[in-house]
């Protein structure tokens, strides 16, 4: 019983995590609240059940479609809606995030109706594991594996490669950046397609565990994964991850408590809480101005 | 000597902004040439302008012969024009080791191990706080910073933007000294400063901006000695 509500909980804290990476990295890079983020994974997951349910592929190739559409639309949309607001004030860059928001949101449900769809009757991933007297899927046991290894690799490409270089220093200063002869929307669409991956994979991730796709999906996950990166300190990649988990074992715990009408609620109480007590979050490095 | 940046009568603004108008000048190979004026003759908008940030409504940014305009700034980095920009912009969490690394982000791989060792030989200081982060050190240090992440890039030209700005006299005597060493050791360099006094005597040629216009041109010493730029610009 508790085993399998801590594996519970890590599940679903390593979905939030994925989520809050794409959040965390874009605001690290242009300062923008992508409000569209969450409803990538809902496209990912939409991609996801289509491939299985009506193309009938293999699930390898399904999370390959999905992960690649997902990166694709990621740079799409900043591509269209963003760079052509990059000098503009930071609120047209928010309101437009939220805009594309709608635009996906509505735009699936024309065309894939505002049912949900699920995909209980043809799990991505089938089987469990029992160990004593508590069994745990192997869905969960995947995500989180899954969600760890990608973890590790965004932290290698992000510390170890020239395009991470060039994030980092995007991210501290971007004139500068540019001034070092660092290509700014090179860097900046690798940032998205990056962190469009990583909801490509959680999207997937999500399916698998949950069984489910509807238009709304991204909207929720999304502002949840939204207060992880903010409860980690937005803009830190460990952060994020640290936020996710800490958002996913609060979820389980509230659950478990019986209060699982409640935990929307504490999730965002977590929010608010934050922002008055430490708004630069736990990992977030205080804006120190030294002239 | 052959010309290496050549800007002729750029034009430019910030939205309703006029900020430069009509401004022409050359920098010749192995020279210093400086821009001087005061607060807002638009010196800074130069440098911009040639570094790609800004781009000039009409005119032309023509370097080693090649035109410049509409080129992304990444691009002009690695052709060889670096930019130390107004107030430094160092990257304040890395440490200074990393930060010069970072300069050198157009060059290839092996140029990083001489190029830090010719910046520490310019820079010393620079060598003692290698592993220090950068947003520790003083202001003139991060000046030192800053120059020696340019030149990282082995650039053909240097353009240095108020180099001495908020600088202890004693510092700024010290950056100058280097920028002569910089020179010295064969670097193009076009400086802009306030410090009209300082920067005249470095040069070998400047020119005198005034509300995004130049109003006179000469060698160093010649506009030391001219009574208008002495009323202006170097306290009577």
């Amino acid at each position: 019983m508790v085993l399998s509500q801590i594996i519970n909980a890590l599940q679903l804290g390593s979905i939030y995590a994925l989520v809050a990476l794409g959040y965390s990295m874009v605001y690290g890079i242009i300062l923008l609240l992508n409000f569209a983020h969450g409803d990538i994974i809902m496209v990912g997951a939409y991609m996801t059940f289509f491939a299985v349910t009506n193309f009938h592929l293999h699930p390898v190739f399904s999370v390959v479609l999905a992960v690649v559409v997902s990166t694709l639309l990621g740079v799409l949309i900043e591509k269209l809606a963003y760079t052509p607001l990059r000098s503009a004030p930071r609120l047209s860059l928010l309101i437009t995030a939220i805009g594309v928001s709608f635009l996906l949101e509505n735009g699936a449900q024309m065309l894939f109706g505002a049912d949900t769809k699920s995909m209980v009757q043809t799990p991505l991933i089938k089987g469990g594991i029992s160990i004593g007297s508590s069994s745990i899927s192997l869905a969960a046991v995947i995500t989180i594996v899954v969600s760890v290894a990608a973890m590790l690799f965004l932290t290698f490409l992000v510390q170890k490669t020239k395009l991470g270089k060039a994030m980092r220093a995007v991210s501290e200063d971007m004139g500068a950046a540019q001034l070092m002869g660092i290509s700014l929307n090179k860097t900046i669409s690798f940032t998205f397609a990056v962190g469009s991956a990583l909801a490509g994979i959680g999207a997937v991730l999500h399916i698998g565990s949950y069984f489910q796709a509807s238009p709304m999906m991204g909207s929720m996950l999304g502002l949840k994964a939204f207060v992880a990166a903010v409860l980690g300190g937005i803009g830190s990649i460990p952060g994020a991850m640290i936020g996710g988990f800490a958002i996913g074992i609060v979820e389980t715990l509230v659950t478990v408590g019986g209060l699982s009408t409640w935990k929307d609620g504490v999730v965002f109480a977590i929010l608010i809480v934050v922002l008055l007590v430490k708004p630069t979050g736990i990992l977030g490095k205080p804006v120190t101005e030294k002239v | 000597m052959g010309t290496l940046l050549s800007v002729n009568d750029i034009n430019v603004s910030y939205g309703a902004i006029h900020a430069i108008k009509g401004v022409s000048f050359e920098v010749g190979e192995g020279e210093i040439v400086t821009l001087i004026g005061a607060n807002g003759a638009g010196k800074s908008t130069i440098l911009k302008t040639v570094s790609g940030l800004l781009h000039p409504k009409t005119g032309s940014v023509d370097f080693l012969g090649k035109r410049l305009n509409g080129v992304a700034p990444h691009k002009i980095v690695a052709g060889g024009l670096a930019h130390v920009p107004e107030g430094r912009r160092v990257f304040l969490r890395r440490t200074v080791e990393e930060t010069l690394e970072m300069g050198a982000y157009t060059q290839p791989k092996s140029t990083i191990a001489p190029g830090l060792e010719k910046v520490y030989e310019l820079f010393p200081r620079l060598k003692e706080r290698r592993r220090q982060v950068a947003g520790t050190l003083s202001g003139g240090e991060q000046q030192m910073l800053a120059m020696g992440r340019a030149l990282m890039s082995r650039p053909k030209l240097l353009m240095l933007d108020e180099p001495s700005m908020g600088l202890a006299p004693i510092l700024v005597e010290q950056i100058f000294d280097i920028i002569k060493s910089m020179h010295k050791a064969g670097t193009t360099i076009l400086l802009v400063e306030q410090n009209a006094q300082m920067a005249l005597s470095v040069a070998d040629r400047g020119y005198v901006l005034e509300t995004g216009k130049i109003v006179a041109t000469g060698t160093g010493a010649q506009l030391l000695n001219d009574e208008a730029v002495k009323k202006a610009y170097l306290g009577g």
